[in-house]
């Protein structure tokens, strides 16, 4: 499907500022992500994770710099990056009202698969996802996890080159992390990339290949999550990605009042 | 678990089959909700018979007193009755895209890539659905409680018809309202509000001849009005095509003027 698979990255981009009137949600961030990663955006509230994916998803217009999805520009042709990417968003946005396969045939619709190719999709959907069981169930009575996995599912109806995961595990206890974790391994394993926000490094250890650290707007660590590590100076051989966080993002200057922690984001 | 094939990915469609596709999926998500909520579609389908019913009867005695057009007060309701059941679904109709809005539903059909503006455009064809069912349902109680129409089947429809011109503006500036609140606490009070007022300034009740000098001239702005006076007379004097040409060009400027403004709401509103 696309010729220079090999040039080009899945995820391009570079300089990339946006602000909103006076604030600067990203300022400079550039990095780039490889076919067939999963690729961890980490970073603290506030730090620019969500705006770099609205852009990447051509929900949201550069300011400044440059983004390119499978070598597509967004700002560009945005229509032909929202047919190539998938994205599962923070919030639960599945219509309650409608039942599992409803809610995956309506996305179906959304990206302009035919019916019989959405009610196909639909039904490959509910089998990779394990949610066979729950298809005919409205979305609004699923128990968290499962609720998730039909989220994820319908981020995928269009067979995402990549796939975009905005805090996917949140609020899930520890079984329902994990289960979720090997459904993102095996979406990975059918040849989708994967870029993910985390608040939980554990997450990122597990899953990522690659993690990036982002911090008001720009990202200040980029690498393995064992490269990350082994960068840390004086952490010893012992330091967690934990650590890591802590010294780019300058968080472990505890003794700071709490106040100017506040002020300060 | 194992990586599962995937049925191979189908080319882009062009626009025209994309637009059909993704007006067939939001269609069947509206009329799926609507079907979930078996109470709100019983409401929708009664309530405009309970108007008829009640207010025919209601102010059928007082009318006996003054003259009112048609021979029977019943039979000069029933146009203001289908009139009203279009303004009240339609000015409700915007509120659904609010609800996408506070839930983050909207944001992930915008990531899609299928227009915006088929989500406004859906709601359009599914509400002039739903009021014309609900026009069947008054016209036809009515014939049942013995009104009949001068201009006959081919008529009736042209009052559906009439009624989706009326609706489609009442539905932008649903719209217009919903893309302008930050939450659906204001959307019910506002629409409450102009609700009854916009009604009774109309002729949906009381002719014009009966009214009071200055709500005369409230009315006669109305585009409710126009649009209950063209259905009357389809329902009591029968054909008349210039007249009809001309309601139709007003309640179409009527529309142009509601899309301008759900339009200019929309350019800021969609996040």
């Amino acid at each position: 499907m696309i010729a220079n698979e090999q040039t080009v990255a899945a995820v391009e981009v570079s300089n990339l500022r946006r602000t909103f009137g006076t604030t600067t949600a990203l300022d400079g961030a550039s990095f780039t992500v490889g076919y067939g990663e999963i690729f961890g955006l980490l970073g603290p509230n506030g730090a620019g994770k969500t705006t770099a994916i609205k852009i990447l998803l051509a929900l949201l217009r550069p300011t400044a710099g440059r983004a390119r999805v499978t070598g597509i520009d967004v700002a560009v042709q945005p229509m032909a990056v929202r047919r190539r990417v998938g994205w599962v968003p923070q919030e639960r946005t599945a219509d309650p009202l409608l039942t599992t396969r409803e809610n995956l045939r309506f996305m179906a619709g959304m990206y302009r698969l035919s019916a019989a190719a959405g009610r196909r999709r639909a039904e490959e959907l509910l089998a990779l996802t394990s949610l066979g069981d729950y298809a005919d169930r409205l979305a609004g009575d699923l128990s968290g996890g499962t609720r998730r996995r039909l989220e994820l599912a319908m981020g995928l109806v269009n067979v995402p080159a990549v796939l975009f995961l905005d805090e996917p595990t949140l609020g899930l206890d520890i079984t329902a992390r994990r289960s979720l974790w090997s459904y993102v391994r095996a979406i990975r394993q059918s040849g989708t990339t994967i870029v993910l926000t985390t608040h939980y490094l554990e997450e990122a250890d597990a899953l990522c290949d690659r993690v990036a650290i982002i911090d008001h707007g720009r990202i200040c660590a980029d690498g393995t999550p064992a490269e990350l590590k082994a960068g840390l100076t004086g952490a010893g051989a012992r330091a967690s990605l934990e650590d890591v966080f802590l010294a780019a993002t300058g968080q472990e200057l505890i003794d700071q009042p709490v106040t100017d922690q506040l002020v300060g984001r | 678990m194992s990586a599962v094939t995937f049925s191979s990915e189908a080319a882009a469609p062009g626009e025209l089959v994309g637009l059909w596709r993704e007006h067939r999926a939001l269609l069947g998500r509206w009329l799926s909700r609507l079907r979930r909520e078996p109470l709100a579609l019983l409401a929708l389908l009664v309530q405009p018979i309970v108007w008829l019913a009640l207010f025919g009867h209601l102010l059928a005695g007082m009318a006996q007193t003054a003259s009112v057009p048609g021979g029977s007060y019943l039979r000069f309701m029933t146009a203001g009755a289908v009139a009203m059941t279009v303004f009240n679904a339609c000015i409700q109709g915007g509120v659904e895209l609010l609800f996408d809005r506070e839930s983050g539903f909207l944001v992930r059909m915008l990531a899609a890539p299928a227009r915006r503006l088929s989500i406004v455009t859906s709601r359009f064809v599914y509400l002039a659905g739903l009021t014309s069912a609900q026009g069947i349902v008054i016209l036809a109680a009515a014939y049942l409680m013995g009104v009949r129409y001068a201009s006959g089947l081919a008529g009736l429809a042209c009052c559906l018809v009439i009624g989706a011109l009326f609706g489609a503006g009442v539905t932008a500036l649903s719209v217009a309202l919903a893309f302008s609140l930050r939450s659906h606490a204001q959307f019910f009070p506002i629409t409450g509000f102009a609700g009854l007022p916009l009604t009774f300034a109309s002729t949906a009740l009381v002719p014009l001849a009966l009214m009071p000098e200055w709500l005369r001239a409230v009315a006669r702005l109305n585009p409710m009005t126009y649009a209950i006076d063209e259905l009357r007379g389809l329902v009591i004097s029968g054909w008349e095509v210039r007249p009809l040409l001309a309601t139709a060009g007003a309640l179409l400027a009527f529309d142009a003027c509601c899309f301008a403004i759900a339009a200019f709401a929309m350019r800021r509103g969609w996040r």
